[in-house]
Order: structure tokens, then sequence, then C-alpha cells
């Protein structure tokens, strides 16, 4: 497997403007005669769609939702990440870049870091020329808020839905291509299968999910921005169709998946209420800027109510142990703290696994309108699902599974091991290392789109010069004929479980032996559990119904075989990283002060998983990671 | 608790439908639960028993993608105000309570199955003008333009619509008037949509009536059944707004 990752020549603030002035360009008149094929309509996958499309490439876009406009970018809340600086509080694309890299605890590539952090201040322009409501200033600037693992205001955002106003921002600009014709969107279509043809990326292989209709579709290239895999683990603040499916197909067919057992675990998400619970409900970490966490010093405190536990017997633990950044460390100290209080036995609410955050300090301090102006729709939303009211007693939050920062591997040009596939967004592993800093989701995915894409795509097309295969080509049919084999498969075992129900004890599997905290003996029982259950799926599943129409439990089926493979994988990946990275922590790794402990000499590298066919097991190859500007040190937020 | 549902069931968008009662499925349901979970526990059981699970549309199940619709006893959403169906929870019910589920009901959103709909009609209309015409990378830097709070906020107010199509289906007349007329707003008050206001208010409002939307004759059913509390006031707003527009065109 070649994992060259092309980084160019020279200083690291000028490699991006190396790069793009090497790239060979596509001439106005030729773009159009480019097919290219995205598969999201996400922050990623929209901004790319309608970027491609406005310099004149025919784009076919793909959504399993049934507008564009709903792709799970739109549940970000807290906001976006850019170094603009506005607050003069001393921030830059240094700073941005070197917080970036240290959040992620060195399991990151520089190069692609810093253009990151480059092109963050274009973005915010782009957002506000396309109509994104950010906040502002009374003057009317830009407002900022400061996110955990940060300590300078560079964070833009739209009350607490930044997430559905830069998507929305994305969706106007994509919809302005689809009526120009230069976009052909398919909503309610599930890519199935990655095509490829003497080793590149020629198409896909999709279920309309209204007719069941299995279509052949083929380009000069493949995009893939289809987000994260966090639903492997049943609950998770993803949305209920998030999959890894397309991804993982694409990882069947030859591109290599980078550091899968990199998960993010959020901090501050709504606690798990009963065993019908179907998603868990992320509570933003802007939150944290304001509220106080702690718990009981106390166990028999537990279960009395906040108000009864005097400030005496209150332990602001994050407080406490991290006084510089108190309870704005990164996410991964910060939920970590959290399992530790609870599995000491001071954690609070009806399973005990939970933690208070207190706004009446800040209601004291800034007065109520403010705090409801700042956070009034969180607020609300938490009422809403617990019942509670947050102005007049503490939240309860536990961690919860949000982000998965492994994912498939790419280049510095975004290009896969596979020739012509490139990866976006969420999908691709390449620059929050091994834990992602708050609000830098949002900014990577939109410059993938609007920013990089654009121009290393259009380098493999004028470079390469692919040939587009017809949809007639065998390398089509066989595709297609092994998704309705799939398909009758699935349908024809009629056995006595539904699917729910494997997905459930999957996801239970992964939270106990590869969630917050994994070591060598749980990863070994998973990787014996999880074969099990998939053997128990294809001889036991029920699958309802036929596939020639809408059929949502044939829908579930596909994305939970391809989770019950996957699972596997990021156990492996997570047993053989034999040391504790950001979101990463093995329990024989760790300080005795419970800090993760890096294994630098033996783990600075990516490691990038190749399919070797079924029933084989995947070989792992090794990107190393070197750090030329930002020097290894143990992360301390204290 | 324990309930009696009423589910509309439609194989397809040809199928006439109808209510299809479930009693034995609903038992034992926890008050914590949301109104969707409800619908997961009640489908686990149907598929346990060899019966096809009813077909509805979610995704976030946080407020937020609109992809949720159902009209829970005749109101778009259920009996909570700015609530979508995912976040309704059973605490909202009570043992015993009887409860009818149905698709959005319009002529421009055909049913799909089920409780599923195809909402296409409103993408239609955005795409006749729901944007600025700028492309990426002619951008200006964010603060060369300043704009007031208010105005900034004035914008968000409107942008914060879910596009889930609640006001249409509580509509007597199945009008879009609430949808267009948020996205119009949110676009025309910022400076950066003041170039493109006539056209855009123009066209948005022609796609609608195309789409085959009704009227709007004041009824206010939408704003009282919008989960995210847009307010009709801007119904008023893209009047005037078309009015000014159709003057300067001629
Ligand atoms: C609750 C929540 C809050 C968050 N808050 C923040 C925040 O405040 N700041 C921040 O920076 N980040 C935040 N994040 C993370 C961030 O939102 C995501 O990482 C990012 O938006 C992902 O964008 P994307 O374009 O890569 O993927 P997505 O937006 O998930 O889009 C994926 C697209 O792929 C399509 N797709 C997927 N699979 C298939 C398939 N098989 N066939 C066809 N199409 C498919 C989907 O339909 C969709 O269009 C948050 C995430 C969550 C879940
Ligand atoms: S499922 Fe997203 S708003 Fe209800």
């Amino acid at each position: 497997m070649n994992l060259d990752a092309k980084i160019p020549e020279g200083p690291i603030a000028e490699k991006w403007e190396n790069a793009k002035f090497s790239y060979k360009l596509v001439n106005p008149a030729n773009k159009r005669k480019f097919d290219i094929i995205i598969v999201g309509s996400g922050l990623a996958g929209g901004s790319a769609a309608a970027t491609l499309a406005e310099l004149g490439y025919n784009v076919a876009c793909f959504c399993y939702q049934d507008s564009p406009r709903r792709a799970h970018s739109i549940a970000a809340q807290g906001g976006i990440n850019a170094a603009k600086n506005y607050q003069g509080d001393g921030d830059s694309v240094y700073r941005l870049f070197y917080d970036t890299v240290k959040g992620g605890d060195y399991r990151s590539r520089e190069a692609n870091v810093y253009r990151l952090a480059q092109v963050s201040r274009n973005i915010i322009d782009q957002a506000t020329a396309m109509g994104v409501p950010f906040a502002r200033e009374y003057g009317g600037t830009l407002a900022n808020r400061s996110f955990g693992g940060a300590q300078v205001s560079r964070t833009f955002y739209a009350r607490g839905q930044t997430g559905q106003q830069l998507l929305l921002g994305v969706y106007a600009g994509l919809s302005r291509q689809i009526k120009a014709g230069k976009v052909t969107m398919f909503t309610r279509h599930e890519m199935l299968e990655m095509v490829t043809h003497e080793g590149r990326a020629a198409g896909i292989v999709t279920r309309d999910m209204v007719s069941g209709k299995i279509e052949s579709h083929a380009g000069h290239s493949v995009i893939m921005a289809s987000g994260g895999y966090g639903n492997t683990f049943y609950l998770s603040t993803n949305a209920m169709g998030c999959n890894v499916t397309a991804s993982y197909r694409a990882y069947k067919k030859g591109a290599g998946f980078a550091n899968p057992c990199y998960t993010q675990i959020h901090p501050t998400c709504i606690p798990v209420s009963g065993e019908y619970q179907s998603k868990l409900t992320l509570m933003s970490e802007s939150l944290r800027n304001d509220g106080r966490i702690w718990v009981p010093k106390n166990k028999e405190d537990c279960k009395k109510k906040p108000e009864q536990i005097p400030e005496e017997d209150r332990d602001y633990y994050l407080e406490r142990k991290y006084p510089a950044f108190g309870n704005l460390v990164p996410r991964d100290v910060a939920s970590r703290n959290a399992k530790l209080m609870c599995d000491e036995g001071r954690g609070v609410g009806a399973t005990g696994f939970g933690v208070y955050l207190d706004f009446s300090d800040a209601i004291q301090r800034l007065g109520k309108k403010l705090v409801e102006e700042r956070y009034g729709n969180l607020f609300e939303m938490y009422e809403r699902i617990t019942g509670d009211d947050p102005y007049s007693t503490p939240m309860k939050i536990y961690p919860a599974v949000h982000y998965t920062m492994g994912g498939l591997w790419v280049d510095y040009n975004l290009q896969s091991t596979v020739p012509g596939l490139f990866v976006l967004g969420e999908a691709n592993f390449s620059d929050h290392g091994a834990n992602r800093l708050g609000a830098s989701a949002l900014m990577q995915g939109l410059a993938d789109g609007y920013f990089v894409i654009p121009y290393t795509l259009g380098n493999y097309l004028g470079s390469e010069k692919p040939e587009k295969i017809s949809t007639d080509h065998a390398v089509f049919k066989e595709a297609e004929k092994s998704c309705k084999d799939r398909i009758e498969k699935l349908l024809a075992i009629d056995g006595k479980r539904t699917v729910d129900s494997f997905h459930k004890e999957l996801g239970l599997i992964m939270w106990e032996h590869c969630g917050m905290a994994r070591n060598e003996s749980g990863l070994k029982k998973a990787l014996e559990l999880i074969p099990a259950l998939r053997e128990e799926f294809w001889s036991d599943v029920r699958v309802p119904g036929s596939g020639a129409n809408l059929n949502q439990s044939l829908e579930k089926a596909g994305r939970v075989a391809d989770f019950l493979e996957f699972g596997e994988i990021m156990c492996r990946d997570a047993l053989t990283r034999d040391e504790s990275c950001g979101g990463h922590f093995r329990e024989e790794h760790q300080t005795e002060e419970g800090e993760a402990k890096r294994v630098d000499e033996k783990f600075s590298h990516a490691a990038v998983w190749e399919y070797k066919g079924e029933g084989n097991e995947p070989t792992r190859h090794e990107e190393p990671m070197t750090f030329e500007h930002v020097k290894f040190s143990s992360r301390s937020y204290k | 608790m324990n309930l009696t549902l009423y589910v509309w069931r439609q194989k397809d968008a040809k199928d006439s439908g109808g209510f299809e009662k479930y009693t034995d499925e609903c038992k034992d349901i926890s008050e914590h639960m949301s109104f969707l979970e409800l619908l997961d526990v009640v489908n686990e059981r149907l598929i346990e028993k060899g019966k096809m699970p009813i077909a509805f549309d979610s995704d976030c199940r946080e407020g937020i993608c609109g992809t949720c619709s159902m009209v829970i006893n005749g109101r778009p959403h259920g009996p909570w105000k700015k609530t979508t169906a995912c976040q309704l929870h059973m605490r909202a019910f009570k043992d015993g309570d009887v409860i009818y589920i149905e698709p959005w009901r319009a002529k421009s959103f055909p049913v799909l199955q089920d409780l599923m709909v195809d909402r296409k009609a409103l993408d239609d209309i955005v795409q006749a003008g729901g944007y600025i015409s700028t492309n990426c990378g002619s951008a200006p830097d964010a603060n060369s333009v300043q704009i007031g709070k208010e105005i900034a906020d004035a914008a968000m107010d409107a942008a914060a619509c879910i596009g889930c199509g609640a006001c249409v289906a509580a509509c007597p007349n199945a009008s879009a008037m609430l949808f267009t007329a948020a996205k119009i707003s949110h676009m025309n008050t910022l400076p950066q949509g003041k170039p493109e206001a006539g056209k855009r208010t123009l066209d948005m409002v022609n796609a609608m009536d195309q789409a085959g939307f009704g009227n709007c004759s004041n009824h206010l059913e939408c704003e009282a059944a919008c989960p995210k509390d847009i307010k009709a006031t801007v119904i008023a707003e893209m009047n005037r707004a078309y009015a000014k527009a159709s003057l300067t065109k001629r």
C-alpha cells in the first residue's frame, strides 16, 4: 500500500502556495467534460459540489436524506474556529495550527493542519458572503467565543445552530448550481458499492430508497464525504442514518482505512435514560464556557437534590485538577474525568452515570437574560428532553460517542490510496490526530470542500487525464449484482431477531470494550464477541418486506451488516495501538494521575488498514508522523 | 403507560391507505421515551410478530434537521409548542390515551409510505432563488461590512426555519408561505442579500405557486405549528417585497 503523503516542498507556511502553483490546471472549457461523483451533501460534500460546479465541472451529488439540507452537519451547535484574530487576543494561523496539533495529541500531519489553519480565515468570509447570520456585536462586527482546548476566542457561531446555518449557506450555493443544471442531486439514494477500474475510482452503485432500484453512476473521479462512523456504537450523537457503509465499501475496494480506533467521546451529553434510547443528545460544549462541572464530594450525597448539597461538599473536579484550563480542558480529558468520578461512585442521576453542569454562578454573574441569549435554545432543548429547567437546577450530563477522527487515509491532496477517490470531511482521517478540538470539524469540512478539493481535484484530472468508464462495463454490472445478491440474502434469512436488536448489542460491546477506556483483555474479548454476533446476524436476522420498494428495515440491515464488520477493525486497531493518545485511552498506559501516556517511539504514526479479502485478516501499514514545528510534549492543561 | 394508536398505513403513493389500530404493541411505555422511540418500540414488536413496521422519517432526533414529519392528534409535530415530533416526549401523554398519527397532508407532498412524504417541492422553492449568487473565492473579509446586531438577529430569527413543512401541513390551504417568506426574509434582511432581493422574492413566490401550494388566507395555523417559532410577520414582509418588486419590474 503506497502511503506517500505527497507533502509539498518548502517551509510550512509556504507549502500550500507552492502546491497550488505546482498543480496542473484544467482549462475552463475542458472542465465541463469531467463528471464528478460526490457522496454526501454535508458541509464537506455540499461545499465541494457547489464549488466544483461553479468552476464548471458536472457534478452528481448523493445523500440518503430527502433533502441535501438535512445532512448531519446540521446538528452542530457550538461553532466554527478560524484564525481571524478579530479579538486581538493573540490568535494567529500558527497558534491555531499549534493548538490543533497539540490537541490532536501529536498524531496528525503537520502540513495538513497548517493548511487548515490558513484557509480557516477564508471560510468565515465565504460563509458570511453566502448569508450565514453569524452572531454580531452591537457595533456590527462578528462575535467570538472560546472553546475547549484553546485560550483565545476564535470560535464563530450562530446562536446554538452554527452547523445548521453553515449548512444552509452551503445548501444555498448547492441549490443555485442545481438550478443552473451543473449539479444533479440524488436524494434518498444510498451508496452501496464503490466501483474501480484498473485500480482507479470509476463510480458508485446506489439504491434508490423509494423505488428500490439499483443504479450505477460513472464519473472521472469520486469524492467521498459521507461523514463519520460513530453509530458503530449504536448510541451516539450522530443521526439515525449515519453509517460507515460508504467508506467501508471504499475500503473493501482498496482504500486504506486510517486509525479506525480514534473515536471522540463528547463530555456534555444528556445521560441515557432507558433501554429504548435511540440516540444521545449533545449539549454544546460552549456550555462549559459558563457552566461549572461538579459532583458531590461524598458518595452519600449523590441521591440528594443538588440544591441540598452545600458549596463545601461539592467537588468542582476539573477546576481542582486543571486550574489553568478548568472547565475548558479538551474533550477527552473532560470525558475521562467524568467517567472517573462515576466509577468512584460519585455520579449523579437515576443511573449514577451523570455529573452536574451548573449555571447558578453564571446566572448570578451575567444575569439570566445574557445566559438566555447565549444558551437559551440549549436550555430549552434540555428541558424538553429531561423535564428539568437548567435555570433553576443544574443540568446532568455524561459523555457520549460523538465524532470519529479515524477515516479513509488521504494524502495532502485528500486523495485516498485508490487514485481518483478523494475523501473529505469527517470521512477522512487527516487533520485531528487522536483528538479533535471543539469547533474544528465544521472548519475542516468546509476547508476541504470549499478551498482544497477545487485545486487538488483539478491537478488529478489535469495530470492523470482519467477516462470515464461506461456503466455498461462489467465492473459496474458485477457491483450491481453484488448489491442485489446481498439484499436478497438479507431478506431471505427470515430469522427471529430484529436488526435493531443486533445493532444495540454491537453498540454495548463497543462501548464496554472499545469506548472511553480500553484494555488488552477487553479488546480481545470484543474480537471474539463481534464475529460471533455477526454470524448470528447472518443466520437469525429478520428483515421484513422486499427490496423492490421503500423498506427501512432493509436499509438499516445493510448498514448494521457493515458496522458488524467494521467494529472488529476498530477493536483490532485499538488493540495494536498499545499506547494512550487523545481519545484512545489504553488503561495500561496512564500516568499516576490517570492521564493518557503516549508511546511516541513506537506509535507516532497513522495506522492504515488494508482489506485482504473475505475471511482474511486485514494488513496494518504505517505512515510515520513527524513533528518539526510542534515539539512533542505531554499535553498539560494544568 | 398503555396506549392505543391509530396509525395511517399506506403501502405506496398509489395505495389509498387507512388507519390501523394498535394496542398490544403499545403497552408499558415509559414517560421518558421520545415520541419516535415509542414508534421504534411499536415497530420492534410488529417485526417480531412478522408484520411490516411503520415507515416514518427521522434523522437527527434533536429537532434541527427537519426530517421528522407527522401529524399527531390533528397537530403537526403533536401537542407541545415549538417542538418537533422527535423532541416530543411521552410525558405529554397519559395512561389510556388514544393517539392518531398521520402523515403531512398536502397536494404538494405526496405520501411515499405510511407516514413518509415527498417534500421535494420545498427544495424547488429554494432553488428558484433562496441564495446569494457569490462564487467561492470572491468573498471580501467578513468584517468589511458591519451588520448591526438587530439586523443580524432578525436574519437569524428567520433563518432558524428547519424546512420540515409543518406550516404547510397545518394550513387549511396547504400554503407554503411561512416557509418561503422565512427564507426570503433571512436573505433580504442582510446587506449581502439586498442586490438580489427583488428577483429572489418574485422567483421564489412564483416557484411556490408552481409547486401547487395554496394561498394564504391569514389563518395563522402555520405560526402555531412551527417548531422553530417563525413569526407570520415574515409573510407580510414578503408580500410587501413582492408588491415592490412587481412594480419595479413593470
Ligand atoms: C450533535 C453534533 C454536534 C456537533 N457540533 C460541532 C460543533 O459545534 N463544531 C464543530 O466543528 N463540529 C461539530 N460537530 C461535528 C461536525 O458537525 C461534523 O463532523 C461535520 O459536520 C461532518 O460533516 P461532513 O460533511 O463530513 O458529514 P455529514 O454532514 O455527516 O454529511 C454526510 C453526508 O453523506 C451522506 N451519506 C452518508 N452515507 C451515505 C451513503 N451510504 N450513501 C449516500 N449518502 C450518504 C449523508 O446523506 C450526508 O449528506 C458536531 C457533531 C454532532 C453530531
Ligand atoms: S428528526 Fe431531525 S428534526 Fe426531528
